[in-house]
């Protein structure tokens, strides 16, 4: 009853029965309902009940058990993983991210001087970026074998013993990082910076030519400032993209040698589906969702002081 | 940041640029320019060409140092031995099941959603919008295990549902997002026409605002396809029968045969052979495609650039 009160009240605040804009209100919530459907079952319900979870104890055996704030607090106390998974994590994303959209930034620029063959070049860049990631980790497990692997051999021929690469403690972190870069330099990063870089007035680089800017000048303060709203948009999201890093850690590395690559998202996989322990594993998702979303909010807060909006101070 | 995507003309890219003619190119400058692009090039395509040679050299010219850089004789059979070992065809098959079915779930839902928010007045409807949009931010991670659970119990584990019916409802938010873009970007005495004559909104949506919205349809259609077809994470843990897997988790098995005799050596042979033709034949369907639809890669990067 109470329910069919709200629907009823929901309609009359619409419009009157039979109105136009009452119709379309009608119809737009038809339109509405597949999103409004999947969302309340795959996303919301699920974010309410990895909530409820964190609070239990759920091997998935038994019923789970309430156990208050103890998964929160494990987390920091006797879980002497956890902390050291996100210090990796973040390690991985303070060192890629950078390097991939100085990287992208520097492609993008590059197919920006309308060489002939620009699309020739494009495809070339784009696809390292398309590649499957479970074939990436692949290709690159195989290029960086520590006996037959490409890389060992080019080292061996300027006299130099490869290490064991993915299989090393010292050096599992920087291939993975130099895979995320063969990966994340180019593709879609590259054409929005392209995109970006063609959107600077050429007026403002005339005016330069004409102050007797040089090239370096022109790229710190007309360049960069011009591109700051692509820099942001790709820096967001790359941010987020790596902190996710899953597929290739997972087949290239397995999170080893000793957790020298265990990343969060392997932490928080292993609990829940390799030792079930589903209550924990919900404690630490949420943990790292609040993490992303707090370090988008401040990116977004900090970036009033850097990004330059066209126009917003013509206002 | 819509000025960047009017300022945006592939075509300038691909390499007219007559107003650029006055600015004092030097040959060499030109020269270095070349070869600097080339090398980086070659660079980006390397590991590729590799893994299609190594994926046609037999086991035995696979561990010898110096690595040939071409197989003496390419073994086609490679290709064929794929089928025999493990189940590949029904893998291609799960594969394309999840990538078709769900994207065009994806694009038919996403489209839906994208008009409602895009043509219709009613209460709520930017909160929801905005809701949309945060879910990008959302790790897996975290509705993943409640997934699996209600999945679960109702007899979904191991079969391709888990994957493909979340697409028929909703479509993703970056798929609603473009879509809305661009049905907003059309001008509304369109529609109104349309509405006017007697037509239903459905009607409307699809005779008269789909034909304009291919090319938002088709890059979402692309980018859902390709996702899907790279999805590791969530096939992984809700399929687990060898014969319903898919070739991203498929193709894992290769790799734990080696991994179970200590050295990627089964009965005195390696088989990585196999396993760089299965990377092969997982990758090469994403660059047809790219091959395909280049201009709606494009179009893709750039307007999902626009909100920034």
């Amino acid at each position: 009853m109470a329910r069919q009160v709200g629907i009823a009240a929901a309609f009359s605040s619409l419009g009157p029965p039979g109105s136009r804009a009452r119709r379309e209100a009608i119809a737009g919530y038809v339109f509405l309902l597949p999103w409004a459907i999947g969302f309340t079952l795959f996303v919301a319900g699920p974010l309410v009940a990895s909530a409820v979870l964190s609070f239990t104890a759920f091997d998935v055996a038994r019923p789970p058990r309430f156990i208050g704030l103890e998964n929160y607090i494990n987390a920091f106390t006797t879980d002497d993983r956890f902390i050291d998974s996100l210090k990796l994590t973040f390690f991985y994303a303070i060192v890629s991210v950078p390097l991939a959209l100085f990287g992208s930034l520097m492609l993008a620029m590059l197919l920006n001087q309308r060489l002939r063959g620009t699309s020739f070049y494009r495809t070339f860049f784009f696809l390292p970026s398309l590649t499957p990631a479970v074939a990436v980790a692949i290709l690159w497990t195989w290029l960086l074998q520590p006996d037959v692997g490409l890389f060992n051999y080019l080292l061996s021929l300027v006299g130099i013993q490869g290490p064991k690469w993915l299989g090393s403690t010292e050096w599992a972190m920087p291939s993975l990082i130099v895979i995320a870069l063969w990966t994340g330099i180019g593709g879609n990063r590259m054409m929005i910076f392209l995109a970006g870089l063609q959107g600077v007035p050429q007026e403002l680089y005339d005016a330069a030519d004409m102050d007797g800017a040089g090239t370096l000048q022109r790229f710190r303060h007309i360049t960069l400032p011009m591109i700051s709203p692509t820099m942001f948009f790709n820096l967001v999201l790359g941010v987020i993209a790596a902190l996710k890093v899953f597929t290739v850690a997972f087949i290239a590395t397995q999170g080893g040698p000793a957790f020298s690559t265990w990343f969060i998202t392997l932490h928080i996989w292993s609990q829940a589906f390799k030792y079930l322990e589903m209550g924990y594993a919900s404690a630490l998702a949420w943990l790292f969702t609040l993490i992303l979303l707090v370090l988008t909010a401040v990116q977004f807060k900090v970036a009033k002081r850097w990004v330059y909006y066209e126009g917003e101070d013509a206002r | 940041m819509s000025a960047v995507a009017a300022n945006f003309d592939h075509e300038r890219v691909a390499g007219g640029g007559a107003e650029h003619v006055g600015r004092q190119h030097s040959r060499r400058r030109q020269m270095l320019l070349h070869a600097l692009t080339l090398s980086l090039s070659l660079f980006a395509m390397f590991p590729f060409i590799w893994t299609v040679a190594s994926s046609l050299k037999t086991p035995s010219e696979l561990v010898l140092f110096p690595p040939p850089l071409f197989p003496y004789a390419p073994q086609w059979g490679n290709y064929l031995e794929l089928w025999s070992v493990v189940p590949f065809g029904r893998w291609l098959w799960n594969s394309l099941v999840f990538t078709l079915v769900g994207t065009l779930g994806s694009v038919v839902s996403a489209t839906l959603v994208a008009y409602s928010f895009a043509r219709f007045k009613y209460p709520g409807r930017d909160v929801f919008f905005m809701i949309t949009l945060a879910t990008i931010m959302l790790p897996v991670e975290i509705t993943i295990i409640p997934q699996y659970i209600l999945f679960f119990n109702i007899g979904w584990i191991d079969t391709l549902l888990p994957l493909i019916v979340p697409q028929w409802l909703g479509g993703g938010a970056f798929n609603i997002f473009l879509i809305r873009q661009f049905i907003m970007a059309l001008p509304r005495d369109l529609d109104e026409a349309a509405l006017v004559d007697g037509a239903s909104y459905l009607q409307t949506l699809w005779y008269v605002l789909l034909p304009l919205c291919v090319p938002a349809l088709a890059t979402a259609a692309i980018i859902t396809a390709i996702a899907n077809w790279d999805a590791f994470l969530g096939p992984f843990i809700f399929l687990n029968t060898k014969d319903n897997l898919v070739l991203a988790v498929g193709i894992r098995e290769f790799q734990s045969v080696g991994a179970a005799t200590g050295g990627a050596v089964v009965g005195g042979l390696r088989r990585d052979h196999l396993l760089m033709a299965a990377a092969t034949l997982m990758t090469l369907p994403v660059i047809l495609l790219f091959f395909a639809c280049q201009r709606y890669f494009v179009r893709g990067a750039v307007m999902s650039g626009i909100k920034g």
